[in-house]
């Protein structure tokens, strides 16, 4: 305000002029740009002293005064230069230590123990998400839903292989395979779509009387499913068939059918067909500690037996 | 040739004055002071926290107010502060001007506290300016030296006392003389000693003319009526300005007669400001309205029998002879909405609720069939107990007839004082039950041995896919 009258004194030009008239002012740098400016060239020696900065052939400057030391995860101590990957291997060491007594009281404790203490169970939970993640959730889904024809559901009471914890670990240390044979071929096209509208009456659905009928006789004889899914054709655990008188359908997608024909071709499907289906085993690729903790979190997705 | 860029500050020298203003504002300097330093020491009982009456703890996520207790998601409250804060501004500014800027400013008083300083140290206002242009002896440098010295000290014991609002004051004052503390204590410490050393010591009031923008826009909401520090012109002028008291012009009868104004043009009022301005050149953006000016002139106008109130606060209509309006709708309505915006925190903070529960749905996936053909949906229930006392709850699900809750091991909920818990609770009904694919469902929580009782209720949907509903039909 007070020095614009000032400042219309001349100012220094750098000489040149443009179209007779236009000059460029040549303006001295504000001295507190200058500083700073300085200040970043003292910054930048310091800095190239402490950190890794320069290369030098194959090889760079490692900077003094500022090592990391840490241990890897199987036990070796390293020490080196300052490095942001050194940072993060030290981060995960802390990382590590931290869940040590968490992990040794999970190893030490039942699944009982883990269920009725609230410190354990928040810890297995919260690992288990993460964990859960990182190696089921490609089959079975990131919330465990699974894939309806692919993959078991682990959300629903149905438990194809058993839903005690000591089977579900069982489940996850060695791997299932479940096998549902093809009858094309063995049972004529007649015997299969009579065996389906059984098969379908069995959960509620009301089907030609007649036909389920004559379909519960292949069922029980010619078909011989009752070898694998029971007399009652409630499943067996042992080899993991399928309880056929409840509402979950994990292959036959009978629920998102729009008909009672789409119904039936798609059980149809899979008695035709058969399904083949393999849950890899996770012994060895998963410690027992991380096993258990999955053991513990599938057990209560689908509330356990 | 070097063409400054800015103007260089032109030290100023403030003399002192005794007078009503001055008087108020060392009472309020008292009484800031003796709240900021002494309350972070004062004691508190409380059946769970720490004993501290006022303690902001970050870590613990909690602020203790005396007898109140501020949770994080209580935080929004401050919000309400800051509003009230600004309502408070704009309309005691629109009333009476920069009232904040001259008596309350932390930057007015601890320039305040620091002018002090000086004065004691180096002498009043002429001793300050001839040791200033003096060139460097022992004296000045011993005098300076000590200036210096105390300012930092106060400045210390500024941020010192800033600090101890976030911890355990007596706890964390040990800490600190032993080496122990954690860094922010000693980074927040040393960073306000700074700022208070070179605000209030060194750039003083060029905080209010250059850096600070509520100085700017308070001038913004003045209006005609506001009071203003202002000098009485017409009375102070009269057709030949100012005259200094001769033969012939020593009451103000005389001075009236000879066309003479009142003001003696002794410069007091200009020696007193601490932003260096003439409030006689009128309304000023550099005035912070502290009214010591006014103090100087009735000092003056006391000694020589002359009427008080040369300088005073008046306004703009006033001092054109007509009647200052307070009643406006400016005033009226930024007074209803203060009024409201207060009703509307202190009924938020004293219905604060004891307990909260929170029901989220997992969406992943949103709905599971059962073997029995029953449908069921999971939630994420969050029940936060913020109470010094351990409780206990029975939750139950309505909505739908028949539904099942299960809380997995959980049959009643135990939450110790001030602890949250997070539940899993799967829902189960028949599709039958429902005519619609979203159900709209309550979860209720019902405290267990509580006088009196707690009922928190949460409403979300119970979601059965379209099919489903078409299959039970």
């Amino acid at each position: 305000m007070m020095s614009s009258e000032k400042s219309k004194s001349t100012v220094q030009t750098t000489g040149h002029s443009w179209d007779g008239d236009l000059q460029e002012f040549n303006n001295p740098l504000p001295n507190w740009w200058l500083w700073t400016f300085y200040a970043t060239v003292v910054f930048a020696i310091v800095y190239w002293i402490l950190y890794p900065a320069w290369p030098i052939g194959k090889d760079y400057t490692k900077g003094v005064m500022n090592e990391i030391t840490y241990t890897t995860a199987d036990g070796k101590t390293v020490t080196t230069h300052w490095n942001t990957r050194a940072l993060l291997l030290k981060d995960m060491q802390q990382a590590r230590e931290a869940q040590q007594q968490y992990l040794k009281d999970i190893n030490a404790s039942s699944y009982e123990q883990i269920r009725n203490d609230e410190e354990k169970s928040a810890f297995a939970y919260s690992m288990a998400k993460v964990l859960f993640a990182d190696n089921c959730a490609a089959c079975h889904q990131a919330g465990g839903n699974g894939k309806i024809g692919f993959y078991p559901n682990l959300l629903d009471d149905a438990w194809l292989w058993g839903g005690s914890f000591e089977k579900i670990q069982e489940t996850i240390t060695n791997g299932r395979h479940g096998a549902m044979p093809s009858f094309k071929g063995r049972l004529s096209e007649e015997q299969i779509s009579d065996v389906a509208e059984y098969v379908l009456s069995l959960s509620g659905n009301e089907m030609d009387t007649a036909a389920v009928k004559r379909g519960r006789k292949v069922f029980t004889t010619d078909g011989g499913c009752t070898a694998c899914h029971g007399a009652d054709a409630k499943g067996q655990i042992f080899m993991g068939s399928a309880n056929l008188t409840d509402k979950i359908w994990t292959i036959a997608d009978v629920p998102g059918a729009e008909s009672a024909a789409d119904k039936k071709s798609a059980v149809m499907q899979v008695v035709t067909n058969g399904k083949q289906r393999t849950m890899p085993a996770w012994k060895g690729r998963l410690s027992d500690t991380e096993i258990k903790i999955l053991t513990f979190y599938v057990h209560q997705l689908g509330s356990g037996k | 040739m070097n063409e400054p860029l800015y103007q260089k500050r032109i030290e100023i020298f403030p003399r002192s004055v005794k007078g009503r203003y001055r008087s108020l504002k060392t009472g309020i300097l008292v009484l800031a002071y003796s709240v900021y330093f002494l309350l972070p020491w004062l004691r508190w009982d409380r059946a769970i926290g720490p004993d501290q009456a006022v303690l902001f703890d970050i870590e613990g996520r909690r602020f203790y107010i005396f007898d109140l207790v501020v949770h994080a998601q209580d935080i929004f409250w401050l919000a309400g502060l800051l509003v009230i804060a600004a309502l408070l501004l704009f309309f005691v500014t629109g009333l009476a001007g920069r009232v904040f800027c001259g008596y309350f400013c932390f930057q007015t008083l601890w320039t305040d506290v620091f002018i002090f300083i000086e004065r004691l140290v180096q002498g009043e206002r002429n001793a300050r300016i001839k040791l200033h242009k003096a060139p460097w002896s022992a004296n000045k440098i011993v005098k300076m030296g000590l200036t210096h010295l105390l300012w930092l000290l106060v400045a210390l014991a500024t941020g010192l006392a800033f600090t101890l609002y976030w911890g355990d004051a007596p706890q964390l004052f040990m800490q600190m003389l032993k080496g122990e503390a954690p860094f922010a204590a000693y980074a927040t410490t040393l960073f306000l000693t700074l700022t208070t050393y070179v605000m209030a010591g060194l750039a003083r009031e060029q905080v209010c003319t250059y850096m600070c923008p509520y100085a700017r826009f308070q001038a913004v909401m003045f209006d005609p009526d506001t009071l203003i520090v202002a000098y009485d012109e017409k009375r102070g002028e009269r057709e030949k300005g100012r005259q200094k008291p001769s033969k012939g012009l020593m009451t103000e009868a005389q001075r009236e007669e000879a066309g003479v104004g009142d003001c003696i043009d002794c410069g007091y009022c200009v020696q007193v400001c601490p932003t260096g301005i003439d409030i006689r050149n009128g309304l000023q953006y550099q005035c912070t309205s502290c009214a010591l000016c006014i103090d100087a002139c009735n000092t003056i106008m006391q000694s020589i029998k002359f009427k008080p109130g040369l300088v005073r606060y008046s306004s703009q209509h006033d001092l054109e002879g007509k009647k200052t309006n307070w009643f406006k709708g400016k005033n009226i309505g930024y007074f209803v909405v203060l009024l409201f915006t207060i009703a509307a925190l202190v009924w938020s903070v004293a219905n604060r609720s004891e307990v909260e529960m929170h029901v989220r749905q997992v969406r992943q996936p949103l709905s599971v069939t059962l073997s029995d053909g029953r449908v069921q949906n999971r939630y994420d229930i969050k029940i936060n107990n913020k109470t010094s006392r351990a409780m206990r709850f029975n939750i139950r699900v309505t909505g739908i007839p028949d539904a099942e809750l299960d809380m997995g091991r959980f049959r009643e909920i135990k939450l110790p004082a001030e602890h949250s818990v997070k539940l899993i609770a799967k829902v189960r009904a028949n599709p039958e039950a429902v005519s619609d694919s979203r159900t709209p469902i309550s979860f209720i929580i019902e405290s267990i041995g509580e006088k009196p009782e707690i009922t928190l209720l949460q409403q979300n949907t119970f979601y059965v896919p379209e099919k489903q509903l078409k299959h039970a039909k």
